[in-house]
């Protein structure tokens, strides 16, 4: 069979190198693993769900066995989700593990992010992988957002709501922009099929395709490592990619589909029957979005109450907090590995990775970034917050408008201090070198003994 | 336990569960049932494949160099050769006449996607309020400000337009004595009952909390907060413009009845809002 193919295709010499090809071996180097894992998970139950699912917004009578929206005017779409969680065997399932899987997808990419960062995986040659990586990134928010919104239910509206005034909120483009997107003027019967065709078809053949790129480059670069004893910019020290590296990953990739599942069924995550449909008149609160969407959230809530008005041109008041910041904040990570080559001057190839002190300014701008991030997310939930610590939310929002600005800058002092000080004492217990211990001998000489220094 | 009956007995953990799940399907055992019974086929096989990796594949540690990534200067030389022979990059012209070509044949081809959606227009200007356009509720009755309790807040429409996203407005009866309301505004509040339009001016959410005893707007998006006996005002939050008034009247069977379409735009804003529309105003 193996001959029959190599006949063909040559793949004993490709497969030969390839198969012994070495791995570095360490936990943090996983956790790009369980992205692409849950993407996995997410294309399988995917497919799934589109079977079931109708994108069209046009309007029908829920006829259901779910009680309390029978005889409702709901729409195609959130019917047929109303059908795959109550009627279809196994859809309920299905659905959960598929949104649990989104969001660890997010998760897991944001992690591997910020072990890429902190380490400064991304310098030469990797900027090219990591402005991928940031595409993917990108895409799997668009995806997130987009399949957030299929549902047609009365907080995914309400969001869809927000991001369309987001859009018409750009200067000279934004209401012909906003009108092309959503086929008019919001609340539109088009968005919905046209947020299906986004989020099964044109989002899903880029992440793939990137994910493939990503991978690819990989390969040929081939993987950083952390300094243990034998590896240096010249090498890399690892496992055998076959058996023992794919073994490892396809058992990796099998648990995490078995925490998804029992997510997926044990832990309740957008019950869209609880919410109703989406109208364009009501409003549910307090309302909460998916986390990674949090801090955009929390960057409106937070913003001051800004409109301006030059020559005629407005400035509406989401435009700074809901296209400009994030903008900003996505281009500065984009463009990171270029800005800090610049700063630092080194156009050095790196093949091994730092320890996070070791780059005090990189990593307390890296604190001071996630900060911002976090303060932002808190933002987002500033309503549930005050409920739980019974404070006014206009006092919660104003805590969290100076806690915008304080608290990164004091996280940066702060890491900034830690980091010197451990780069100062030659690093922690990691960086040392192996050293000996020694006894005095009865004649006054030293003799060498077994055990850790 | 040795490694290979941890792998054993894992694998048949994993086969009893797949076979349960096929059971539980059967039946309809419900989400949580399938979901412990996949979890456990999945969880067993995994273990399975990790217990194999761990303890029967302890691969050495080994080493492989790195070559470098950049090619040969030859290399560099031979490839920038190859890819722009004198036959082409001689040919200044034409490649700057192929590009140009290439960009108009892209500029025709994105013209399709303005078919995705009309020019706003005056669509972002109007709602389906207009002059003498009676006030109904949500059943489309119409509404006496006499009938309305004090510090009632209800959602309205404009007469044939019920549940018009645009067209939305909150009518609120307060004290007349308590208004303080911008000149010549009183009189759009016949009775003390007065109308706003419910989309946010900051994203547009529908403002569906009222604060009763602040007099207060509030919308739950953003906590754009709005003070309805000061012309809704922004009091708090990111929104910067006050909710627009709609003016009022009562027609001669005691009804509210608009004056006209909204003062300004509804909403959130958008850069050309301030520009006057004239043949649009009340």
């Amino acid at each position: 069979m193996l001959t029959w193919i190599d006949d063909r295709l040559g793949t004993a010499s490709w497969a030969r190198t390839g198969l012994r090809k070495i791995f570095p071996d360490h936990w943090s180097f996983l956790l790009g693993e369980v992205a692409l894992f849950c993407l996995v998970v997410l294309v399988a139950t995917g497919v799934y769900l589109t079977l079931f699912y109708v994108p069209d917004g046009t309007e029908v009578t829920y006829a259901g066995p779910w009680a309390p929206l029978q005889g409702q005017q709901v729409s195609a779409a959130f019917n047929s989700v109303l059908r795959l969680s109550f009627e279809v065997r196994a859809g309920l399932v299905m659905r959960q593990i598929h949104h649990w899987a989104a969001l660890i997808f997010v998760a897991a990419i944001a992690i591997h992010v910020m072990r890429v960062f902190f380490t400064g995986a991304f310098r030469k040659p990797r900027e090219l992988n990591w402005l991928v990586g940031i595409g993917l990134l990108t895409m799997a928010l668009a995806m997130g957002i987009t399949g957030y919104s299929l549902p047609d239910d009365l907080i995914s509206g309400t969001g869809l709501r927000i991001i369309y005034s987001v859009v018409i909120s750009i200067p000279f483009v934004g209401p012909y922009l906003g009108f092309l997107l959503f086929g008019g003027e919001f609340p539109t019967k088009e968005i919905i099929s046209r947020l299906f065709v986004f989020h099964v078809m044109l989002l899903p053949a880029l992440l793939i395709g990137g994910v493939l790129t990503h991978l690819a480059i990989l390969w040929i670069q081939k993987h950083t490592q952390y300094r243990i004893s034998g590896a240096t910019e010249h090498n890399v020290v690892g496992k055998s990619f076959w058996p023992s590296q794919v073994f490892k990953s396809t058992g990796l990739a099998i648990l995490t589909a078995a925490v998804l599942a029992l997510m997926g069924g044990l832990v309740q995550i957008n019950p869209v029957w609880s919410y109703g449909p989406f109208d364009a008149t009501t409003v549910s609160a307090p309302a909460q979005p998916d986390w990674y969407v949090g801090w955009l959230e929390g960057s409106l809530r937070l913003f001051p109450p800004v409109e301006i008005t030059i020559f005629g041109v407005t400035i509406p008041s989401p435009f700074i907090p809901g296209v400009l910041i994030p903008g900003l904040l996505f281009t500065v990570l984009a463009l990171w590995p270029f800005l800090e080559a610049r700063v630092t001057g080194d156009r050095m190839e790196h093949n091994l990775l730092d320890r996070p002190y070791e780059h005090p300014m990189r990593t307390s701008l890296g604190v001071a970034g996630l900060l911002i991030f976090i303060v932002y997310t808190i933002g987002g939930g500033n309503d549930v917050i005050s409920l739980v610590l019974g404070v006014p939310v206009e006092t919660m929002t104003n805590i969290l408008r100076v806690a915008i600005f304080a608290v990164p800058i004091l996280g940066f002092v702060i890491s900034y201090r830690i980091c010197v000080e451990l780069r100062d004492r030659g690093g922690g217990v990691m960086h040392r070198g192996p050293g000996i211990r020694l006894r005095r001998n009865a004649q006054g000489g030293f003799e060498e003994v077994d055990g850790e220094p | 336990m040795t490694a290979s009956r941890g792998i054993t007995l894992s694998l048949l953990l994993s086969v009893a569960a797949s076979i349960g799940l096929v059971v539980i399907y059967l039946v309809n055992g419900g989400p949580q049932v399938e979901a412990i019974f996949l979890a456990l086929a999945l969880g067993g096989f995994g273990t399975a494949i990790i217990i194999w990796a761990v303890a029967l594949l302890d691969a050495p540690t080994e080493s492989e160099a790195r070559h470098s990534l950049a090619s040969s200067a030859e290399a560099r030389a031979a490839a920038d050769e190859a890819l722009a022979p004198q036959q082409i990059s001689r040919r200044r012209f034409l490649i700057r006449l192929l590009a140009g070509a290439g960009a108009a044949l892209a500029a025709a081809l994105v013209l399709p996607a303005f078919s995705l959606g009309p020019t706003p227009g005056q669509d972002l200007f109007r709602t389906a309020w207009r002059k003498g356009r009676r006030v109904v509720d949500g059943d489309g009755h119409p509404v006496r400000p006499g009938d309305l309790p004090l510090n009632s807040v209800r959602t309205v429409f404009p007469e044939g337009f019920v549940g018009r996203p645009d067209s939305q407005t909150l009518l609120i009866k307060v004290r007349p004595a308590d208004l303080k309301l911008p000149d010549g505004r009183n009189a759009w509040a016949p009775e003390g009952a007065l109308a706003y339009s419910k989309v946010c001016t900051h994203a547009g959410c529908p403002v569906g909390l009222y604060r009763a005893k602040q007099h207060q707007l509030l919308c739950p998006c953003h906590q754009s907060t709005f003070d309805v006996l000061d012309g809704a005002t922004v009091v708090f939050g990111p929104a910067a413009r006050p909710l627009p008034q709609l003016p009022m009247e009562v027609d001669a069977d005691g009804y509210l009845v608009a004056l006209g379409d909204f003062p300004q735009p509804i909403g959130p804003g958008f850069w050309d809002m301030t520009q006057a529309q004239p043949s649009e105003k009340v």
